[in-house]
């Protein structure tokens, strides 16, 4: 009986059972090397395969779900984590700042994110959301050292608790009203009752301590000053498996426990994803950083996907997994260039420093090239097709604001498209100030397979991945 | 009147009068102490509504822990609170009706939730099982049905502990640790060595 509810919860069990062997070995061991980094990429992917796998349905009293969606999601979050612990843990290296607690920490986060993926109840919700969440303060902070970073863990952890805050406020309010945590039973409760005030003023609470998660306007403003701040490769990580789990979870909230109200929250989901798009949009001009003007572009790319969420339903639900996966390939290939760029040995973080890159490492160039016209939206690059994807579904949601809403979603993504073109102006136009230092090994590699998936096998990607996220979205429907 | 009803009046005004202390007392060691009177007389309101459980836990985790943690950080932490309590009787007015806001949207949500909520539906503590005490029927669920939450909930505790040494762990270089096992392991062979010093030269190690 409980081994058949444990079942469906293999990736879990093997992530929580490998991290504690990890970090005696590591406790052992001291530092980190290949072997244990390997064995931690080994024990994401087991996990990732025990989402496949396993069996589908729902555990611990509906707290633990584990169908399509959620085994799509666990793919991609496990994978994406296994990239982080190895860009992270060589830029560290090379910095003489290698410690083991890296890879235990981005497990546990990935741990979290996938207890977020497959929650059915609002307890798992707040222990996925704070299990990760936690994971990332500490990352956020992991060079102690760097005040900078010291900086950004504290802005994180102070307006994370605040977020965490109201999203308790909102649980325990739809928790009063509803009579329940689960997910099919506060359905019931607001499909019997209708979506009467108090129950509504709890899920307006949730969707923002959830926007914050995902950093979507107008619960931003955390996320440049925490990208400047903490190590690139971990900026990395933050700005794609996380977000992926937070989408995938709000999604699940929306359409399980209060389906029935769509015609509530779609409104408030839609004034989120336009205010992001534009904060992302117009805020991004003023910048000089990389790391806080991709902040920016993460913000309005949220804002896309969760324009994708608004139309609700099956269509809405696969626009919104196709986007998020196509944009973490995109960021996680940008940070990984920014990972290999020193210049006299320090980071290549402005603007500025990138003048004449593409005469000094064509590669490179190319492959930021690659992913600034992907994140634009230019055909045939995949940053279109997630585009392509999600206003095809806000059209087809069948109402006249949707409409209105992927026209400004459009509006938005051409004024970004300054600031995409002026870093490619700097770059290919500009004289190099000096010469840059050999690029490292697995940032050069994370980002010309990046760039390759963005510009050619994106589309056969898709072909195969489609039917899988329509499948996994299906559940939404 | 009946004994519980002697017992809830007195256990209601100490709660009220501790907690008028907690704020008006000017010793902030004295605040604390309030404090924790107040708590334990909450405590002994949630035993006379029969909820042992959470009686319990508001004297392990709010007297035991929080409130002793604030009197470290009072004793410990050289806070000026003359300084902080400037300007109190110029923001009076001001907390006042904040404080009779919060009161008034406490009460409204309190008697929504009572009638309109799900706990108008619930028909009273005793009708599930009147033989269980709350610890055991808390106890019942928690390691069954909530198992999986229950490990997610060490799960985070785990990684505050590996959060607080990762960023605060130093390891000095330089600092002289005893190692017992080196001490007892050690013999003439290891512990004495002999030097030839040639006559006159005077020299050695």
């Amino acid at each position: 009986m409980f081994l058949d509810q444990l079942s469906l919860a293999w990736p879990e069990v093997i992530l929580g059972v490998g991290v504690l062997v990890l970090i005696v070995w590591g406790a052992f061991q001291g530092k980190s090397n290949a072997v244990f980094n390997g064995a931690a990429v080994l024990l994401l992917a087991a996990a990732a395969i025990a989402a496949v796998v396993g069996p589908h349905g729902s555990a611990f009293a509906g707290g633990m779900i584990a169908d399509p969606i959620s085994a799509f999601a666990k793919v991609f979050i496990y994978g994406f984590s296994a990239v982080a612990i190895i860009l992270s843990d060589r830029w560290l290296a090379r910095r003489g700042e290698q410690k083991f607690e890296l890879a235990i920490l981005v497990i546990l986060a990935a741990l979290g994110m996938g207890v977020m993926a497959s929650a059915g109840d609002l307890i798992s919700l707040y222990m996925g959301i704070e299990l990760h969440s936690l994971a990332l303060y500490v990352l956020a902070a992991f060079r102690r050292d760097d005040a900078k970073g010291s900086e950004a863990g504290l802005k994180y952890f102070v307006l994370g608790a605040l977020s965490s805050g109201l999203l308790l406020y909102g649980a325990s309010l739809i928790y009063g009203f509803a009579g329940s945590t689960q997910f099919p039973e506060i359905a019931a409760a607001v499909a019997e009752g209708g979506a009467e005030g108090g129950v509504l003023f709890g899920l307006v609470f949730l969707i923002c301590g959830i926007a914050f998660k995902v950093s979507a306007a107008p619960f931003h403003m955390w996320t440049p000053d925490v990208y400047e701040g903490a190590p690139t490769p971990i900026v990395g990580f933050f700005a794609a498996a996380p977000k992926l789990a937070a989408m995938v979870l709000l999604a699940r909230v929306l359409s399980e426990a209060f389906g029935s109200a769509i015609d509530e929250w779609r409104q408030v989901i839609v004034a989120i994803a336009l205010l992001s798009i534009f904060v992302g949009a117009f805020a991004g001009l003023a910048q000089r950083n990389l790391k806080r003007l991709w902040a920016y572009s993460s913000i309005a790319n949220i804002g896309y996907a969760l324009l994708g969420l608004a139309a609700g339903g099956e269509a809405g639900g696969t626009a919104m997994l196709l986007f998020m996966v196509l944009y973490m390939v995109d960021v996680t290939g940008f940070f990984a260039c920014l990972c290999a760029l020193n210049r006299d040995g320090k980071p290549m973080e402005t603007i500025d420093d990138m003048a004449g890159l593409v005469k000094e490492r064509p590669g490179l160039a190319l492959a930021i090239t690659a992913f600034s016209l992907s994140a634009l939206g230019l055909p045939p690059f995949a940053g279109f097709w997630a585009k392509f994807y999600v206003f095809k579904a806000a059209i087809g949601a069948g109402e006249t604001y949707m409409v209105w809403a992927a026209v400004l979603g459009l509006v938005g993504s051409v004024v970004a498209a300054f600031y995409y073109l002026r870093l490619l102006k700097v770059m290919w136009m500009d004289p190099a100030p000096g010469a840059t230092d050999k690029p490292a090994f697995e940032g050069k590699a994370f980002a010309y397979v990046a760039a390759v998936f963005s510009f050619l096998a994106c589309m056969p990607f898709l072909y195969f991945i489609e039917p899988v996220a329509k499948a996994a979205a299906a559940v939404l429907g | 009147m009946p004994l519980a009803t002697i017992a809830f009046y007195l256990m209601a005004t100490v709660t009220v009068l501790a907690a008028l202390a907690v704020v008006t007392a000017r010793n902030p060691v004295h605040s604390v102490l309030f404090l924790i009177t107040a708590f334990f007389s909450a405590a002994g309101l949630f035993v006379l509504m029969g909820a042992e459980f959470l009686a319990m836990l508001l004297v392990v985790v709010y007297v035991g822990a929080v409130a002793v943690l604030f009197l470290f950080v009072v004793m410990m932490l050289d806070v000026d609170f003359k300084s902080l309590r400037q300007g109190f009787a110029q923001y009076l007015p001001v907390g006042l009706i904040i404080a009779g806001i919060l009161t008034i949207e406490m009460i409204i949500v309190a008697t929504s939730v009572a009638t309109r909520g799900a706990a108008s539906k619930v028909v009273g503590p005793e009708a599930s099982a009147p033989d269980v005490s709350n610890a055991e029927t808390i106890g019942r669920v928690l390691y069954t049905d909530y198992a999986y939450f229950f490990q997610a909930a060490g799960l985070v505790l785990l990684v505050a502990m590996i959060g607080a040494i990762v960023l605060t762990l130093r390891h000095k270089p330089g600092v002289k640790r005893q190692n017992i096992a080196a001490q007892t392991a050690r013999g003439p062979k290891t512990g004495m060595t002999i030097v030839d010093i040639k006559p006159g030269a005077g020299e050695g190690e």
